[in-house]
């Protein structure tokens, strides 16, 4: 197998995709131990429009390991970063690459990706409901983190006026109480 | 006609509760759903109040096996987005705490393992064999979990050229006593029957459900963070994932398999501990003594980073965004098991019903699900339940029923 430079797959990203495709990247080197081995990390940011190409893109590369979906509201956007690694099962040659995007709030939505890698499902099925963004193509399914009955329309990671209180109650106490 | 059998939600050991759906036609589960959940704690929420430093002791707290591995990643993680440099010798006391932690959960899970197929007396003996590590985790970082060692840029406690010895007293305990480990969970023929060909899961599945840790590498994925991007002190060390077929020279991706891994991982762990006692180099063992200084640099500090770590179950692996708060803006944690919870589905599918409890022990996940089971009988409207008593004795009649 041929083993590509860090520096070359963020090369290969902005030649295959868009030109406005990728908003911003960067390359990161760390060192480990006493020799000071060196291993690399990929942030790219990529426009929402060309999200799941680029995920196709890295697919071509190798079968990427998956790690999570992080996610960040910043205001008027939320920022979703996928981690994924590749050129695993081989010693120091592994590589971090985290792909971002921004969503708009006023349209929340983002394709999945469990058609290119199944074990994604949990990590979305997490995003849909802690920040209410809508995952096109993923099956409508229970929550799997947060209680069946959770307060609707309230997202605890956001810090916007959906977001939670400190305290949060489940619907049955609410009835209760009143 | 098919029984709808669900199990779980909650059991008291088990860090992430889950419930099992299980379609099942007479022994055999024809289908099974999952539905994880039951004791979400909001540990980040929690985190958007606490600076990184309080942030430690509550990683620490997300699993009390894993109780190194998490706060490793997340120093990891905040180091990577502030810039700091940790000493090398930091960096080998790390190593050397979280391979003790390996040695321990492996033996642990060993124990459970031998436990859910009707082997008790090899539970209390492992068990017992598991002390010795605790009791050196207690002399050198003051607890039997819960370590409280790591810090943003190092470690707080030292290892010493006096404490050595007694680290190598422990790890030679264990040289002597892993060929009766060995001998008790791989050449015993009634363990063998009961977890060859069991809950297997190809090498296919194990990649596209991004499986991790021992049991991504016993369906033949040679994935290790130790090996494929080392940190700290193993980018120094001889660090080799390892697979089944080492020992047996074939992958089968069944349970005996996911024992091999853990038991040889056991042996690796000593090897690792041992190369960092005698390599071990001089020096400071945290870059910044003073937390309110640390403090005060994290707060100036913007940027984001990762911190992965190869913990006894799998990857761990943190996000943390500081964006020249007190505060953290961002903090993500996730478990290895959280990537484990789908490859169930192929192992469970095709089983019976006695298969279950060592099919999904066999993840490590903390055997919680089994707390209670409901069989509904969908004709006459029957209820029964099974607690796990009687699920843990179904698995002790078909290891008797079973051996020759």
């Amino acid at each position: 197998m041929e083993y590509m430079k860090s520096d070359e797959i963020v090369k290969l990203f902005k030649k295959r995709l868009n030109k406005s495709a990728i908003i911003d990247s960067r390359i990161e080197t760390k060192t480990a131990g006493l020799k000071k081995s060196i291993y690399s990390v990929i942030w790219l940011q990529i426009r929402l429009e060309n999200f799941k190409e680029a995920i196709k893109l890295l697919c071509t590369i190798q079968f990427p390991h998956f790690a999570i979906i992080s996610g960040n509201d910043i205001g008027e956007e939320i920022e979703l970063i996928y981690h994924f690694s590749i050129y695993y099962a081989e010693r120091f040659k592994e590589i971090s690459i985290n792909l971002t995007t921004r969503i708009p709030k006023k349209n929340l939505k983002i394709p999945t990706i469990t058609d290119l890698i199944p074990g994604a499902q949990t990590t979305e099925r997490e995003i849909k409901e802690m920040f209410g963004i809508t995952i096109e193509g993923l099956p409508d399914l229970p929550n799997i983190f947060l209680p069946q009955d959770f307060q609707k329309g309230a997202y605890p990671w956001r810090r916007d006026e959906k977001g939670v209180d400190k305290t949060v109650r489940k619907e049955d106490e609410v009835r209760k109480v009143e | 006609m098919t029984y709808s059998v669900p199990i779980g939600p909650v059991h008291p050991s088990l860090k992430e509760p889950v419930t099992f759906n299980f379609e099942i036609y007479g022994e055999h589960i024809e289908n099974v759903n999952l539905a994880p959940g039951d004791n979400h704690r909001g540990i980040e929420f929690m985190g958007r109040q606490r600076n990184p430093i309080q942030i430690i002791y509550l990683a620490e707290r997300i699993c009390g096996i894993c109780s190194a591995s998490h706060p490793f990643a997340f120093c990891k993680a905040v180091e990577n987005a502030a810039g700091i440099e940790v000493p090398e010798k930091a960096q080998y006391i790390r190593v050397i705490i979280a391979e003790l932690e390996r040695i321990h959960s492996h033996i642990l899970w060993a124990g459970i393992a031998a436990h859910e197929l009707g082997f008790d007396s090899v539970l209390y003996l492992s068990w017992r064999a598991r002390e010795e590590v605790l009791d050196l985790l207690e002399y050198l970082t003051g607890n039997r979990i819960n370590y409280g060692i790591f810090m943003i840029g190092g470690v707080r406690r030292d290892i010493s050229k006096e404490q050595i010895p007694r680290v190598r007293k422990t790890l030679d305990f264990y040289k002597d006593i892993y060929s009766k480990i060995e001998d008790v969970f791989l050449n015993d023929p009634t363990i063998a029957l009961r977890t060859k060909n069991v809950g297997v899961l190809t090498k296919e599945d194990a990649l596209s459900l991004c499986a991790v840790g021992p049991t991504a590498r016993a369906s033949g994925i040679k994935k290790d963070v130790r090996q494929d991007q080392p940190y700290s002190a193993y980018a120094d060390l001889e660090v080799k994932a390892i697979t089944p077929d080492i020992l047996t020279g074939v992958v089968n991706g069944d349970v005996y398999d996911r024992i091999i891994v853990r038991l040889l991982e056991v042996v690796q762990s000593i090897q690792i501990i041992e190369q960092c006692l005698d390599n071990m180099p001089l020096g400071e063992i945290v870059a910044e003594k003073k937390l309110v200084k640390l403090l005060n640099q994290l707060k100036k500090a913007k940027g984001e980073g990762i911190g992965r770590h190869e913990a006894p179950r799998g990857e761990v692996i943190h996000y943390v965004k500081l964006n020249e708060s007190e505060l953290p803006e961002v903090w993500k944690a996730r478990a290895p098991t959280y990537n484990n919870l789908m490859t169930w589905v192929p192992m469970l599918l095709g089983q019976q019903i006695a298969d279950i409890p060592i099919v999904v022990a066999s993840i490590d996940p903390c055997i919680a699900c089994m707390d209670r089971v409901t069989i509904l009988n969908k004709d006459n409207d029957q209820k029964s339940i099974l607690t796990k008593k009687d699920l843990h004795e179904l698995s002790v009649q078909k290891t008797r029923r079973i051996t020759p």
